[in-house]
C-alpha cells in the first residue's frame, strides 16, 4: 500500500532510473578499525512510504542513519539519494538536496528559543545576505517574516501549544521531541529520518506520535524510522527492514516480519533445539579459531623480522 | 505533495501568526534597557562637554576602541562558540596596514579603509581557513599560535614594520584638509562604534546568519542536519570578527599615532576575552559593560594599589564567582531581572499514563 505523492501517478522511469525510488542503499559496509557495525546492508525507500527499521541492539541502525545522512562515509558501498550519489557529500547538502534528519538523543539548540530553534531548519532555504541584516532591507523584513509564518505554522502543525519564546530546555521531554520534528520538516524535506522517535515518551504521547507521523506521511513526505517500541513499529510501517550484524536479515509488511522465524531468532535467540542453526555457529567457531591460530604464528615469526 | 509553487517548498498547512506584541512600556526591562542606552548615547555625546580634560578624552577614547573590540570578538566567541585567543592579531593587522599605508605611501587615513578590510578578510582567511576544522580547545591553542605569530612577524620584519620601534607619526583622520583633534577623533570613534558595534553587530546577530552562529555553537552535528554549512559558517564569524578588529585597529593607530609589537601581546587578546566573558558571552549590553569595566578598572585603580592588575584579577576572580554567566547575561534583559530561563512555559504536559500493554513491546 505504497502511497504515490510528489504529483507522480505511476512509477515514472525516466532515463532508466525509477523516479518512485527516492532513496536506494547498496551493498553498504561501514568498518570503525576491527568493527563492522554496517555489513552489506541494502535498502530503497519509495517516495510517500513508511518504512521502519528495527534490530536488536549494536545491529548498526544509527550507523545506516549517519551513512545516509552523511554524517559518517561509509566503508564502501553506494547510497543514492534522487538518483544522485551522496556517500560524499556534506550532511548540510544532502539536507539541502531534501532530507532531513532527527537525532536518538534530543540535540536541540539548548541556549536558543524554541522558535528559533525552528527557524534554524529554514537556513539553506532563505536567500538572505548578512548586509541585509546589517542594514535591515525591505528584503530582509520580507524574509523574516516569511520565515517567522513558516516556524510557527510547523510548531502548530506539530501540535505544539506552549509558548515559543522560552528555551528549549524549560519544555518536557515529550514537547521537545515534537520541537525537533518540526525543526526537521521546517527544511522541506522528501525524507524524513526519525531516530527512536518514542523513546521516552509515555503511553498518551506514543499515540499523538503516531497520528502526527501519518499527518506528516499525508503531506507526502516519505519516513524511514527506527524504534524499538514494537507497537508503534507494527501500527504505522507499510514496510519493515530487520536488521542483525550490519545485515538486513529480513524485509516485508509488519505481519510477514511478524512471523518470520529468523526476526523472532534474532530478538530471541535461537533455541537449543535448532540444531542446523546451532551447528552453523560451531562451524563459525572453528574457522575463528583456525584464524587465530595463524595469526599467533604470524606474531611468533615477527620477532625474527623487526630484529634487524 | 503541497508544495508551495512560488517558493518551491513544502510549506506548513497553515502559517503560523506572530502574537500580538505586548504594549510597550518604559517601567518594563525593557523600558529600562531603552532608557539605559539613551543614557549611555547622551552621557557618551556630552562627555566632552562636562570635562575636556586629555586624560578624560584619552581615556574615552580607548574605552571606545576597546568596546569595539570586544563586540568584534563577541561575535567569535559569544555568538559562534569558538575560543579565539589570539583575537588581538587582526588588531594589529588593522593597525598596521593603516599606518605603513599613510606613513609609507602618504594615503590619507580613510583612503586606508577598504585595505585594512581586505588585509583582515584575508588575515582571518589565512588563519581561520585550516584552524575552524578543528574544535574548542584545539582551536584555543592554535590562535593563540597564530597572535603570536603576527606579533613576531611585526617584530622582525624592520623594513616593512619598523621592527621593535614600530611606525610613528601616524597622522590622524583628515577629510579634505580638515583634520580631527583629538576631542574631534573621540566624537568620530563614537559615531563609528555606535553604528557599527552597537546598532550593526546585534541586527546581524537577529538575521539567519545570526541563528546559524549560535546553532553551530550549540550543536555543531544537529546545525549540520539543519542543511547549515558549519564550516563557512564559522569562517564567516572569524572574518566578520577580524574586519572589526581590524578597524579599531585602525581607530587605535589613528588615536595614539603610534603602532608597536608591544601593543599586541597575549595579554592584550586575553584582556578582551575577559571583557566578553565578565560582562556575558552573546550580550551585547554585557559585552559594552565589561569593555568599559578593561579599560576603566586598571585606571580607577591606579591610586589605590600599586599592584593594580592583582587587585583587577582578584575582582574579576570575585565576579566570575559570584556571576559565572557574566554581569550582564544574554539570558537575562537587564543584569538584576530574572533569567529569561526561568520563565515558566506554559506547556500542557500530558497527562503521564504507566498502563503499558505489555503486548505493544514484544514482537509477537
Amino acid at each position: 500500500m505504497t502511497h504515490i505523492a510528489h504529483g507522480t501517478t505511476t512509477a515514472q522511469v525516466l532515463d532508466g532510473v525509477d523516479r518512485n525510488i527516492l532513496l536506494s542503499v547498496e551493498n553498504l559496509v561501514m568498518r570503525f578499525g576491527g568493527v563492522t557495525a554496517v555489513d552489506g546492508m541494502n535498502m530503497t525507500v519509495e517516495r510517500g512510504e513508511i518504512l521502519s527499521v528495527i534490530g536488536p541492539n549494536g545491529a548498526g541502525k544509527t550507523s545506516v542513519f549517519n551513512c545516509i545522512s552523511g554524517f559518517y562515509r561509509p566503508t564502501s558501498g553506494s547510497i543514492k539519494f534522487l538518483a544522485e550519489e551522496i556517500t560524499k557529500t556534506r550532511p548540510s547538502e544532502i539536507t539541502k538536496m531534501g532530507m532531513a534528519r532527527t537525532f536518538q538523543n534530543l540535540r536541540l539548540f539548548k541556549d536558543m528559543s524554541i522558535l528559533d530553534n525552528v527557524k534554524t531548519g529554514l537556513h539553506s532555504r532563505i536567500k538572505q545576505h548578512w548586509y541585509h541584516a546589517f542594514l535591515h532591507t525591505p528584503s530582509f523584513k520580507k524574509t523574516e517574516h516569511f520565515i517567522d509564518e513558516t516556524a510557527r505554522g510547523w510548531l502548530e502543525f506539530v501540535g505544539f501549544s506552549g509558548d515559543e519564546r522560552v528555551y528549549v530546555t524549560q519544555l518536557p521531554y515529550g514537547e521537545q521531541r515534537r520541537v525537533e520534528i518540526a525543526r526537521a520538516l521546517c527544511t522541506s524535506p522528501q525524507l524524513l529520518l526519525l531516530d527512536e522517535p518514542a523513546a521516552g515518551l509515555n503511553h498518551a504521547e506514543k499515540r499523538a506520535l503516531i497520528e502526527l507521523i501519518r499527518k506528516i506521511q499525508a503531506l507526502g513526505v516519505s519516513i524511514v524510522l527506527i524504534e524499538h517500541d514494537m507497537g508503534l513499529v507494527m501500527d504505522i510501517s507499510e514496510r519493515i527492514i530487520v536488521l542483525n550484524y550490519g545485515k538486513e536479515i529480513a524485509v516485508g509488511t509488519p505481519e510477514e516480519i511478524r512471523s518470520n522465524p529468523l526476526v523472532i531468532e534474532a530478538y530471541l535467540g535461537a533455541e537449543e533445539g535448532q540444531a542446523a542453526d546451532a551447528t552453523g555457529a560451531d562451524v563459525e567457531l572453528l574457522a575463528d579459531e583456525a584464524e587465530i591460530d595463524e595469526a599467533l604464528e604470524e606474531i611468533e615469526a615477527e620477532p625474527e623480522k623487526r630484529g634487524h | 505533495m503541497p508544495i508551495d509553487a512560488k517558493t518551491n517548498l513544502l510549506l506548513p498547512p497553515t502559517t503560523g501568526q506572530a502574537r500580538a506584541k505586548a504594549k510597550f512600556s518604559w517601567t518594563s526591562d525593557h523600558g529600562i534597557l531603552r532608557i539605559l542606552g539613551i543614557v549611555g548615547i547622551v552621557f557618551v555625546f556630552a562627555l566632552p562637554l562636562i570635562n575636556s580634560g586629555n586624560y578624560t578624552i584619552q581615556l574615552g577614547t580607548q574605552a571606545l576602541i576597546y568596546i569595539l573590540l570586544a563586540l568584534g570578538l563577541n561575535v567569535v566567541v559569544g555568538y559562534a562558540g569558538l575560543l579565539d585567543l589570539g583575537y588581538v592579531a587582526f588588531f594589529a593587522v588593522g593597525a598596521y596596514t593603516s599606518g605603513i599605508l599613510t606613513t609609507r605611501l602618504g594615503w590619507p587615513m580613510w583612503a586606508t579603509i577598504p585595505a585594512v578590510i581586505l588585509m583582515c578578510v584575508i588575515a582571518g582567511i589565512v588563519i581561520g581557513g585550516p584552524t575552524l576544522r578543528l574544535r574548542s580547545d584545539y582551536l584555543a591553542i592554535v590562535t593563540l599560535g597564530f597572535g603570536e605569530i603576527i606579533r613576531i612577524v611585526a617584530q622582525n620584519w624592520e623594513p616593512v614594520t619598523g621592527g621593535p620601534s614600530g611606525i610613528f607619526g601616524i597622522p590622524s583622520w583628515s577629510f579634505g584638509g580638515f583634520t580631527l583633534n583629538k576631542i574631534q577623533l573621540y566624537y568620530f570613534c563614537a559615531v563609528v562604534v555606535l553604528l557599527l558595534g552597537c546598532f550593526g553587530i546585534p541586527r546581524l546577530a537577529k538575521g539567519k546568519l545570526g541563528r546559524a552562529w549560535k546553532a553551530v555553537r550549540d550543536d555543531e552535528d544537529a546545525a549540520e542536519a539543519m542543511g547549515i554549512n558549519t564550516y563557512t559558517t564559522k569562517i564567516t564569524a572569524y572574518i566578520i570578527g577580524a574586519v572589526w578588529a581590524g578597524l579599531a585597529g585602525q581607530l587605535q593607530a589613528s588615536f595614539i599615532s603610534v603602532v608597536t609589537p608591544s601593543s599586541f601581546v597575549f595579554l592584550q587578546s586575553a584582556l578582551v576575552l575577559m571583557a566578553v566573558v565578565i560582562g556575558g558571552m552573546g550580550s551585547v549590553p554585557g559585552v559594552i559593560l565589561g569593555a568599559i569595566i578593561i579599560t576603566l578598572g586598571p585606571e580607577l585603580l591606579r591610586d589605590v594599589w600599586e599592584n593594580r592588575y592583582l587587585a583587577f584579577g582578584i575582582l574579576l576572580l570575585v565576579v566570575m564567582l559570584a556571576r559565572p554567566k557574566g554581569l550582564w547575561p544574554s539570558t537575562s534583559v537587564l543584569p538584576w531581572s530574572r533569567d529569561k530561563r526561568d520563565h515558566d512555559a506554559k506547556v500542557e504536559t500530558p497527562a503521564k499514563s504507566h498502563d503499558y500493554d505489555p503486548q505493544e513491546e514484544v514482537p509477537s
